[in-house]
C-alpha cells in the first residue's frame, strides 16, 4: 500500500489500495459462524416428500428431538405487502400438519456432536400422506389444480398489472409485432459457505446471540424476536466473516428461529452448519421464471410498444422481508430497461408450487428480463436485417433525466456510450468477416451483446412503492475517534465477500486525514452497530457509503474547529491531510491524534464552545440512480456436441465514480462468471414427483477456472447528481448482462442451422436437441 | 459406532494425540479435533476442494478422507503458509492481484498451489488453469486467482 498523495485532496478515493480484509482471510485466521464451538450440534429432519400430510412423527427413545407441537407459541414466518392482490401466507418454522417442498424441515434433533446428531435424524421416521406434487409454475396455474396454500386461487401468491394510457392504439400503430418466449430456469446462488447458525444463552444476562451467516444481522434480530415473542434487545445477531451471499442469505432462514428457541429452551447453545445437500434443496432458489415479451416496432426498427408476461414460480412459501413478490414486481417495473418505449402493458404474477423457496438472487429478475428483451432485440435486427447494435442505438434512451413507462427517475446513464465502446473492442467489422471465414470450414462463431441498467442504491421511496410492510432503505452510521486518534466506523450494512472495510475507510479518510488501516469498519453486530439494512441490492457502497461521507464530514468540521482554536487559525485557512491539520502554507500543524486527545482531556481549552469527544452519526436515503453497462461476448459453439466455449468477453461499464476500482473489477468479474454459470451450466432440477436431481455441486454445476474466460473491463466514470459520492452501485450488473450476452452469442453462432435458443441454462444437451429438431424439419 | 481410535496428526510441525470413531473425515478432525479452523468445509462431497490440505505435500481432499487414514502423514494447512504476521509469496499474490472476496474458498486454492507449484515450478499457463478448475470460486470469476497464482509462480522462480 502506497503512501496518500500530499496535498491532492482526494487521496484515497479512486485508489485500488489493497483490501485490509484480506491477510485474515489468507492466513487461516477468518472467522466463519463454523469455526465456532457449542455445547449442542442440531440436525434437521427434512421432508422426503414434495407434498402430503404428516400422519406420525416418531422419535426414538430419549432423543431431543423437537417439532412444531413443541413450538407452541412460535409464530410462522408470514411477511405482508400491501398491494397488488397479494396474499398472505404462512410458513411455521418446522412443518406444521403439511409438507410443501422436498427439504422442509420438520423436526429438529438435538445431539453432543454433529455425527450423533444424524444418527438420531437416521431413526426419526416421518409418515406423510403423499400428495401429488406441482413442481411447474405452469402446471400450478392450470383451472382446477390443488392449490398449494388457501386463499391463494390458482395459486397465484400476487398478480400485477400495469399498463399505459393508449396502449392498444399504439401497439396497432406498428408496423412489425415480434414475439420472444424464454425460460429461464432454477438456480441456487451457491455461496461457497452455507447457512450456518450458533445460538448461545447467557445465563447471566439472560441474552441470547445468534451468530448466523447473514446478509441482514438487524432484520434477523427483529423477524426472530417478533416470532418468538421475546425482547428484541434480549437477542444480539452477530454476522461474523461470511463466506457470500448473493442474495441467499438476506431472508429470515427458519432454522435460526428453531436454534433461538432451543438456546432459550436448554439455557445453552446449539449450533448447525448446514451440509451441501441441504443447500441446494431447502436453501433459497432463484430465477425460474416464464417470460412472454411482444415488440411491436415501426417501420425503423423503432420500438413503439412493449407487452410483457412474466410468470414466476416463487416456490412453496414466501420469504421475509421482501416477500416472494420481489421476483415479479421488479420484472414488471424495470422491464423496458435501458430502451425509449412510451407504451408498455405488463402482467406479473407469483406462482405458488411444492418446490423451494425462492429468494432474492444477484440481479432479481433482472437478468430474465435482460435476457428476454436482448433476445428480442436481436431477433427484430434480424427481421429488419439490420446488426444488433445498429438496432440498440436507434431504441436506447438518449435524453437525461428520462422518466420511464413505469415512472422511474433515469438521472443520467451511458448507454450509446458503452454500447460503442464494447462494440469498438469487439471491432465488429472485422469479426463479421471472420465469422463467414470460420463457416466456410465449418466452425461457428457468434456475437452476442446486451445492454442494460442496474438500479442500485436505492432507498425507502423505491422499496415503498411495492407496498412492503418492512420498507428497507436507509442506512446509519456512527464514526467516531477516540482520545488516540484511531477511528471507528460503525455501519448498519454488512459485507461478506465485498471489500467494504477498505472502500469505506477509503472515503472516510479523504475528509478526516488519517489513512485507511487507521480506521476499523465495524459491521455485522448488532449490540455494536446503528440498526440498517444490511447488504444486497448493489446498496452498500453508494447509502452506507454515503452515509459515511455525511459522517465523515461531520468529524472534518469539529477537528477544523478545534485546530482553528489550538493553532489560532481561521478554521477556512487550516487543510486536514497526511495525518495532520496544517495552516496552509505553512509549517505551522498539529498531528490529527492531538487533535483527538485535546477533544477528550482538553475541552476546557474551548471554553464550552467545542462538545467533548469525538462522535458523530449521519444516516442517507437516496431516491436511487441506475449503473449502466454493455456485455458483450464472442462464443464458438459446436454442433457437434452443443459445447460453447468463449472467446471473449467485453464489459463497457458506467458505475459513477469508483472507489477502489480493483474491488469494482472484481464484483464485475465475478457476477459476470455467476452469468456463465446461470447462462449455460447450472439448474436446480426437479422430476415429476418434486425430488431434486441436482443435489451435488458436481450436479448443479457452477463454472470452474476452464470455462470462465478473460473478463475485458472498460469504464466510464459518469458521476450521479443523485447520489453523494457520485458513485452508483454495481454488485448484480456482471449477472444481469452476462446470460443475454452469452445467449444471443450462441444464437447468432447458431444462425446457418435456423433454431432459435430461448432457454437458459444452454446446456449441450438443449443445443443439440434444437439442432437436431431443425434438421427434422428440414428433412 | 461409538467405538473411538488414537490418532497422531502431525499438522504444520506439530502433534496432535487425539481420539476419534473411525467414521471421522480428516476435515472435521483438523478442524474440531485440532482446533485448526483455517481449513474449511464446503461440500463434504469432493467437489469444491474448499477442505484442500497438503498430505505428505500432496493436494488432498480432506472431506474424502478418514482422520485414521492420515496417522503418521505430514498435514499441511493455511495455517502454515505466513511467517507470524508476514505473508508468504503466494499470499501476497492472492492480496496484490484481488485473488479473494469472501475468502472462504481460499485456503483450499492457497493449498492446492503451493502443493503443485513445489512439485511443478514451471507449470504452464494452460496446465494451471486445467489445475486450478479442482477447486470452485463462487465470487471472483477465477482470473484473478489465475493471475496471482501465476505472478507468485513467477516470483519463486526469479528467487
Amino acid at each position: 500500500m502506497s503512501a496518500p498523495t500530499k496535498g491532492s485532496g482526494m487521496a484515497w478515493v479512486g485508489r485500488s489500495i489493497r483490501r485490509l480484509e484480506d491477510p485474515a482471510l489468507l492466513s487461516g485466521r477468518g472467522c466463519f459462524t463454523a469455526d465456532f464451538k457449542a455445547a449442542h450440534r442440531v440436525r434437521f429432519v427434512r421432508s422426503a416428500v414434495a407434498a402430503g400430510r404428516i400422519e406420525k412423527i416418531t422419535i426414538p427413545d430419549g432423543a431431543t428431538v423437537i417439532t412444531a407441537s413443541h413450538l407452541t407459541g412460535v409464530k410462522p414466518i408470514a411477511p405482508a405487502l400491501h398491494k397488488f392482490g397479494y396474499v398472505q401466507v404462512e410458513q411455521p418454522v418446522l412443518a406444521e400438519g403439511v409438507v410443501r417442498f422436498v427439504g422442509e424441515p420438520i423436526a429438529a434433533v438435538v445431539a453432543p456432536s454433529e455425527a450423533q446428531a444424524e444418527d438420531i435424524a437416521d431413526l426419526v421416521s416421518v409418515e406423510i400422506a403423499e400428495t401429488a406434487a406441482i413442481s411447474d409454475a405452469r402446471i400450478a396455474l392450470a383451472p382446477g389444480v390443488r392449490t398449494i396454500h388457501e386463499g391463494a386461487a390458482r395459486n397465484i401468491v400476487v398478480e400485477a398489472k400495469f399498463e399505459t394510457a393508449g396502449f392498444g392504439a399504439a401497439q396497432d400503430a406498428a408496423e412489425r409485432q415480434i414475439v420472444v418466449e424464454i425460460r429461464s430456469r432454477r438456480q441456487n446462488a451457491s455461496p461457497l459457505e452455507g447457512r450456518a447458525g450458533l445460538a448461545a444463552y447467557d445465563a447471566v444476562s439472560g441474552r441470547v446471540t445468534l451468530t448466523c451467516a447473514t446478509q441482514m444481522p438487524h432484520l434477523t434480530r427483529t423477524a426472530i424476536a417478533d416470532l418468538i415473542g421475546m425482547a428484541e434487545s434480549d437477542l444480539r445477531v452477530i454476522a461474523p466473516d461470511v463466506g457470500g451471499g448473493f442474495g441467499q442469505k438476506m431472508s429470515l432462514v427458519p432454522e435460526y428461529v428453531v436454534l433461538v428457541w432451543l438456546a432459550r429452551k436448554l439455557r445453552s447453545s446449539v449450533a448447525w452448519t448446514e451440509d451441501r445437500r441441504e443447500n441446494l434443496i431447502a436453501a433459497f432458489h432463484g430465477r425460474d421464471q416464464y417470460l412472454r415479451l411482444q415488440g411491436s416496432f415501426d417501420g425503423n426498427a423503432k420500438l413503439l410498444a412493449l407487452l410483457a408476461e412474466v410468470t414466476a414460480n416463487v416456490g412453496a412459501y414466501s420469504c421475509y422481508p421482501t416477500t416472494c413478490a420481489v421476483e415479479p414486481l421488479m420484472a414488471m417495473a424495470e422491464f423496458p430497461g435501458p430502451y425509449d418505449v412510451r407504451a408498455y402493458s405488463c402482467i406479473a404474477r407469483g406462482v405458488l408450487t411444492n418446490t423451494c423457496p425462492m429468494a432474492p438472487y444477484r440481479g432479481v429478475s433482472r437478468p430474465s428480463i435482460t435476457l428476454a428483451l436482448e433476445r428480442l432485440m436481436d431477433v427484430a435486427a434480424a427481421q429488419f436485417a439490420l446488426e444488433p447494435a445498429e438496432i440498440r442505438r436507434r431504441n436506447l434512451i438518449d435524453k437525461f433525466p428520462y422518466i420511464s413507462a413505469t415512472g422511474l427517475k433515469l438521472d443520467e446513464a451511458s448507454y450509446r456510450q458503452t454500447l460503442d465502446m464494447a462494440v469498438a473492442a469487439l471491432d465488429l467489422p472485422a469479426f463479421r468477416r471472420r465469422q463467414i471465414e470460420a463457416r466456410l470450414q465449418g466452425r461457428h462463431l457468434g456475437l452476442g451483446l446486451a445492454t442494460f441498467s442496474e438500479r442500485t442504491g436505492y432507498g425507502t421511496p423505491a422499496f415503498a412503492a411495492r407496498g412492503m410492510e418492512v420498507t428497507p432503505g436507509w442506512e446509519t452510521v456512527e464514526l467516531s475517534m477516540d482520545p488516540s486518534g484511531f477511528v471507528e466506523l460503525r455501519i448498519g450494512a454488512s459485507p461478506h465477500g465485498q471489500g467494504l472495510r477498505t472502500t469505506l475507510a477509503q472515503i472516510v479518510a479523504d475528509q478526516i486525514g488519517v489513512a485507511p488501516e487507521r480506521i476499523k469498519v465495524v459491521h455485522g453486530d448488532t449490540d455494536r452497530t446503528p440498526y440498517g439494512w444490511g447488504t444486497f441490492a448493489s446498496r452498500s457502497l453508494v447509502i452506507a457509503g454515503g452515509a459515511s461521507l455525511l459522517a465523515a464530514r461531520k468529524v472534518r468540521a469539529k477537528l477544523l474547529r478545534i485546530a482553528s482554536r489550538l493553532l489560532e487559525a481561521s478554521a477556512d485557512d487550516i487543510v486536514i491531510e497526511d495525518g495532520a491539520a496544517r495552516i496552509a502554507g505553512t509549517d505551522r500543524a498539529l498531528a490529527i491524534e492531538s487533535l483527538a486527545r485535546a477533544a477528550y482531556h482538553q475541552a476546557h481549552l474551548f471554553n464550552g464552545d467545542i462538545d467533548p469527544g469525538i462522535s458523530e452519526t449521519a444516516t442517507y436515503d437516496p431516491a436511487g440512480t441506475f449503473s449502466n453497462a454493455c456485455h458483450a461476448t464472442i462464443v464458438e459453439v459446436d454442433p457437434e456436441t452443443g459445447r460453447v466455449r468463449i472467446e471473449r468477453f467485453i464489459v463497457a461499464e458506467d458505475a459513477g465514480l469508483l472507489v477502489n476500482p480493483m474491488i469494482v473489477d472484481g464484483q464485475i468479474a465475478g457476477g459476470v462468471a455467476q452469468g456463465i454459470g446461470n447462462a449455460l451450466l447450472e439448474e436446480i432440477v426437479y422430476d415429476e414427483t418434486g425430488n431434486i436431481l441436482t443435489a451435488t455441486l458436481a450436479d448443479f454445476l457452477p463454472p470452474t477456472s476452464r470455462e470462465i474466460p478473460p473478463i475485458e473491463i472498460l469504464h466510464l466514470e459518469t458521476s450521479s447528481p443523485e447520489t453523494v459520492t457520485g458513485s452508483k452501485g454495481l454488485g448484480e450488473g456482471g449477472a444481469i448482462g452476462a446470460p443475454a450476452a452469452i445467449l444471443n452469442a450462441v444464437n447468432d453462432a447458431l444462425a446457418p442451422f435456423g433454431v432459435a435458443i430461448n432457454e437458459i441454462p444452454a446446456t449441450p444437451q438443449r443445443i443439440r436437441a434444437a439442432l437436431r429438431g431443425a434438421s427434422e424439419r428440414r428433412q | 459406532m461409538s467405538d473411538r481410535s488414537d490418532v497422531t496428526l502431525m499438522i504444520n510441525g506439530r502433534t496432535y494425540a487425539i481420539s476419534v470413531e473411525p467414521r471421522r473425515t480428516l476435515v472435521d478432525a483438523i478442524r474440531e479435533d485440532c482446533g485448526q479452523t483455517g481449513t474449511h468445509i464446503g461440500c463434504e462431497h469432493g467437489v469444491c476442494g474448499a477442505c484442500t490440505v497438503l498430505l505428505d505435500g500432496a493436494p488432498i481432499r480432506s472431506c474424502l478422507m478418514f482422520a485414521v487414514q492420515a496417522e503418521g502423514k505430514a498435514i499441511r494447512t493455511v495455517e502454515s503458509l505466513a511467517n507470524g504476521e508476514e505473508l508468504n509469496t503466494l499470499q501476497r499474490a492472492f492480496m496484490e492481484h484481488h485473488g479473494l472476496q469472501c475468502g472462504f474458498c481460499t485456503p483450499g486454492f492457497l493449498m492446492l498451489v503451493t502443493g503443485v507449484l513445489e512439485r511443478q515450478p514451471n507449470i504452464g499457463d494452460e496446465e494451471l488453469v486445467d489445475v486450478l478448475s479442482s477447486n470452485l470460486c463462487r465470487c471472483t470469476g477465477y482470473q484473478n486467482i489465475v493471475k496471482a497464482v501465476r505472478a507468485a509462480a513467477a516470483e519463486m522462480r526469479r528467487r
